[in-house]
C-alpha cells in the first residue's frame, strides 16, 4: 500500500513537471525526473522549513546547483505551499516567477540562482560557514549533477569544504550517468567517483536515488561523521518514470512538444486520458506548514492524494508543526 | 587564506553575504576579475550581494611580471555588470576615507588598488563619498578627469599648463560606476576641452564612461574630447609601472602636450 502511494506521489509530481513543459513550451524534463525522489524525500522527511516564511532563520538550506533540474524543485516547493501551483502555467513566461533555471530571491524557497554550473557548492560552503559562526543548527544541502562535476570549481569547493570540516554541509550527486550530448563516461569519466569524493575528505554514501526508503534511511543518518562534509551519490536514471524517455539523450532539453507527445507523457504517468486541467485546483495552496512529524513520514499518509481527480493533485500535509530540532 | 581558488572564494563570499555577512575578498586584481568573471556576475551581481572585492595591483603595477598579471581591462569587465560599484582610490588617504563607507553600501563593490606607497595626492578638504566625483581643482579652459593614481600626473600637468596660461580644472572620479553624471556634466559643460586619464585600456573604462555621457549630452557648443590610457594591446614589455605608463602616455608630459595640441597652442612654445 505504501509503495503504491509513493508511486502515485512520484507520478503526480512528474505530471506537474510535464504540465510546466506543456505551458512553458520547453524544459529539461529528463534532468528533473532523475531528481524527483531525492527532492521528495528531502522535503517530505528531512528538511526543516516554513513555506509561509521562506527566509525563516532556522530553516535548512537547499541549493539545487544543477539548476536545469528546477522543474522538480518547483513541483516540490509548490506542493509544500511556497507558491501557488498556478505558477506552473506561467513557466518560462514573462509574467511568471518560474524560469528555466531557478532564481533567488524571485522564487520563494529557492536559496540561490543557479544554472551556470559549478557554483552551488561554493555558495553552500559560505552558508554552512555562517551557520557555524552563528552557532545555528540548520543544515546546508547542495544537489549537483554528475555532468556538473566536470567543472573544476566543484573540486575547488570540495577541497574547501573538507578544509573547514563542514559536517553541516551535504553534497548530493544526481548520478544519472548522462549529460547533454553523451554518457558521462564518454564525455569525461568521473570514476572512481565515490573514492574521488572520499579522497577530497568527504564521508560518502551511495544509494539508489529512486528508492524512497533507501534515500530516507541514508539522509536520516546525516551527518555521517563529525568534522567531515557529507556526500551522497544517488544512482539515478535520467528521465526516470517514463520508459520511452529514460536514458534518451534527446530528452536532455526539449521544446515545443507536439500534442500527441504530451498525451503520451501524461498517459505514461498514470493519467487514463488527457483532459483539460482544472487549474483552479492549483490556486490557494499557499500558507501550509510542512516538514517531518512525530507521527511518521508524509508518505505514510494518503491525505496528499486526491483520488477524486483524474489528475491527482499533490497537496501538502497539514498535520504537524515544523520540526524545530 | 582560502587557497588559489578564486571561483570558490567568490561563491563562498556569496553564501556568507546571502546570510547577511559583508565579506571582503582580497587578491590580485586580474585574477579577481578575469578568472572568476561568471561567479562575480551570477553569484554577486545577479544576487546584488554585499561583497567587497579588493583587487591588488590594478593597472600595470605588476609590469615586471608580464601581461598575465596586469589588470588593464578590469574596470571594463566590472562596468559591464549590473549592480556593482567600482572604486579606484588615488592614494592611501583616499582608501582610508573610502573603507568605512563600504560597510553600509548596498550591493557588490570592486575596489581597484594601486601598488601601495604611492604619493599622497588627495586631501580631506574635498569630502569623499562613494558615487561622487571630486572637484579637486577649478579651471575654465580644460577639464582633466581622472581615476586612481592618474590624479597625480593630472595635478602635475595642471600646474604646468597653468604656467602656460591654460586654466585647467580637475575632476577626480574614484567611483567609476555608478558614474557621477551630474557632477561630470556640471563641470564639462563649462569647459571647452575635456581629457580623461586612466591606467586602463581605452575600451570600456573611465574614458568610455565619459564619452558615453558626452555623446548624449548634446552640448550647445562643441567640445574637444580625448581619452588618455592604454591602447587596445597587451603590453609587450616588462620594466616598471612607471615605464609602461610613460610608454602609453599616461603621464603629466603627455597630458600637457595633448592639451596644448587640442588648445591649438603651438608645440614650439613648450618650455
Amino acid at each position: 500500500m505504501i509503495e503504491e502511494l509513493l508511486n502515485q506521489r512520484s507520478q503526480a509530481l512528474r505530471r506537474d513537471m510535464v504540465t510546466m513543459m506543456e505551458y512553458g513550451g520547453r524544459g529539461h524534463l529528463a534532468s528533473a525526473f532523475s531528481l524527483v525522489e531525492i527532492l521528495s524525500v528531502l522535503y517530505d522527511e528531512i528538511l526543516k522549513y516554513q513555506p509561509e516564511d521562506p527566509r525563516w532563520k532556522h530553516r535548512d538550506r537547499l541549493i539545487l546547483s544543477k539548476g536545469h533540474g528546477c522543474m522538480a524543485l518547483y513541483a516540490l516547493l509548490a506542493d509544500k505551499g511556497f507558491f501557488s501551483k498556478s505558477e506552473f502555467l506561467k513557466f518560462c513566461k514573462s509574467d511568471g516567477i518560474l524560469g528555466g533555471h531557478p532564481e533567488y530571491p524571485k522564487v520563494p524557497g529557492v536559496e540561490a540562482s543557479t544554472g551556470a554550473l559549478g557554483h552551488g557548492l561554493s555558495i553552500g560552503i559560505g552558508m554552512a560557514l555562517n551557520a557555524r559562526y552563528e552557532k545555528q543548527g540548520h543544515r546546508v544541502i547542495v544537489i549537483v549533477g554528475d555532468g556538473e562535476c566536470n567543472e573544476g570549481s566543484v573540486w575547488e569547493a570540495a577541497m574547501c569544504a573538507s578544509k573547514h570540516r563542514l559536517d553541516n554541509l551535504t553534497v548530493i550527486i544526481d548520478y544519472n550517468k548522462m549529460q547533454s550530448y553523451a554518457s558521462t563516461s564518454e564525455v569525461l569519466s568521473l570514476e572512481p567517483f565515490a573514492s574521488k569524493w572520499e579522497s577530497f575528505g568527504f564521508d560518502v554514501r551511495e544509494v539508489d536515488g529512486h528508492s524512497i526508503t533507501e534515500l530516507a534511511e541514508v539522509f536520516n543518518q546525516l551527518p555521517f561523521s563529525n568534522g567531515k562534509p557529507n556526500a551522497v551519490i544517488c544512482h539515478t536514471v535520467k528521465g526516470k518514470g517514463i520508459p520511452h524517455i529514460e536514458n534518451d539523450l534527446s530528452w536532455h532539453h526539449k521544446s515545443k512538444l507536439p500534442e500527441e507527445e504530451l498525451a503520451s507523457l501524461y498517459s505514461a504517468l498514470g493519467a487514463e486520458a488527457r483532459e483539460p486541467h482544472h487549474w483552479n485546483v492549483y490556486t490557494n495552496l499557499r500558507g501550509r506548514t510542512s516538514g517531518s512529524s512525530s507521527s511518521g513520514p508524509i508518505w505514510a499518509s494518503a491525505r496528499w492524494i486526491n483520488s477524486k481527480r483524474k489528475f491527482p493533485i499533490v497537496s501538502s500535509w497539514k498535520g504537524s508543526p515544523n520540526r524545530t530540532s | 587564506m582560502e587557497g588559489i581558488s578564486e571561483q570558490n572564494v567568490i561563491g563562498m563570499a556569496a553564501g556568507l553575504a546571502i546570510e547577511g555577512k559583508i565579506p571582503y575578498v582580497n587578491t590580485i586584481a586580474t585574477f579577481l576579475t578575469r578568472r572568476c568573471f561568471e561567479q562575480i556576475a551570477v553569484d554577486l551581481c545577479l544576487h546584488n550581494l554585499n561583497v567587497r572585492l579588493i583587487g591588488n595591483g590594478g593597472g600595470m603595477v605588476y609590469a615586471p611580471l608580464g601581461p598575465t598579471h596586469l589588470a588593464t581591462e578590469d574596470i571594463a569587465l566590472m562596468r559591464s555588470l549590473p549592480n556593482v560599484t567600482i572604486i579606484a582610490p588615488a592614494d592611501a588617504d583616499e582608501m582610508r576615507r573610502l573603507m568605512p563607507q563600504t560597510v553600509d553600501h548596498e550591493g557588490p563593490v570592486y575596489i581597484r588598488l594601486a601598488k601601495g606607497y604611492d604619493p599622497i595626492v588627495t586631501n580631506d578638504q574635498v569630502p569623499f563619498e562613494i558615487g561622487k566625483g571630486l572637484h579637486m581643482r577649478d579651471g575654465s579652459d580644460v577639464l582633466l578627469v581622472t581615476t586612481g593614481v592618474t590624479l597625480g600626473p593630472a595635478q602635475e600637468a595642471a600646474e604646468q599648463l597653468s604656467d602656460l596660461n591654460i586654466d585647467c580644472g580637475i575632476l577626480h572620479m574614484p567611483t567609476i560606476k555608478p558614474f557621477d553624471t551630474e557632477t561630470f556634466l556640471d563641470l564639462s559643460s563649462m569647459a571647452r576641452t575635456i581629457v580623461t586619464v586612466e591606467e586602463h585600456t581605452l575600451m570600456g573604462g573611465l574614458g568610455s564612461a565619459a564619452a558615453e555621457v558626452i555623446a548624449e549630452a548634446n552640448f550647445y557648443t562643441p567640445k574637444k574630447f580625448k581619452r588618455i590610457g592604454i591602447p587596445d594591446v597587451f603590453p609587450d614589455e616588462y620594466g616598471s609601472q612607471a615605464s609602461l605608463m610613460e610608454k602609453y602616455g599616461i603621464s603629466a608630459g603627455k597630458i600637457v602636450s595633448d592639451v596644448r595640441e587640442m588648445m591649438e597652442v603651438p608645440i614650439v612654445s613648450v618650455v
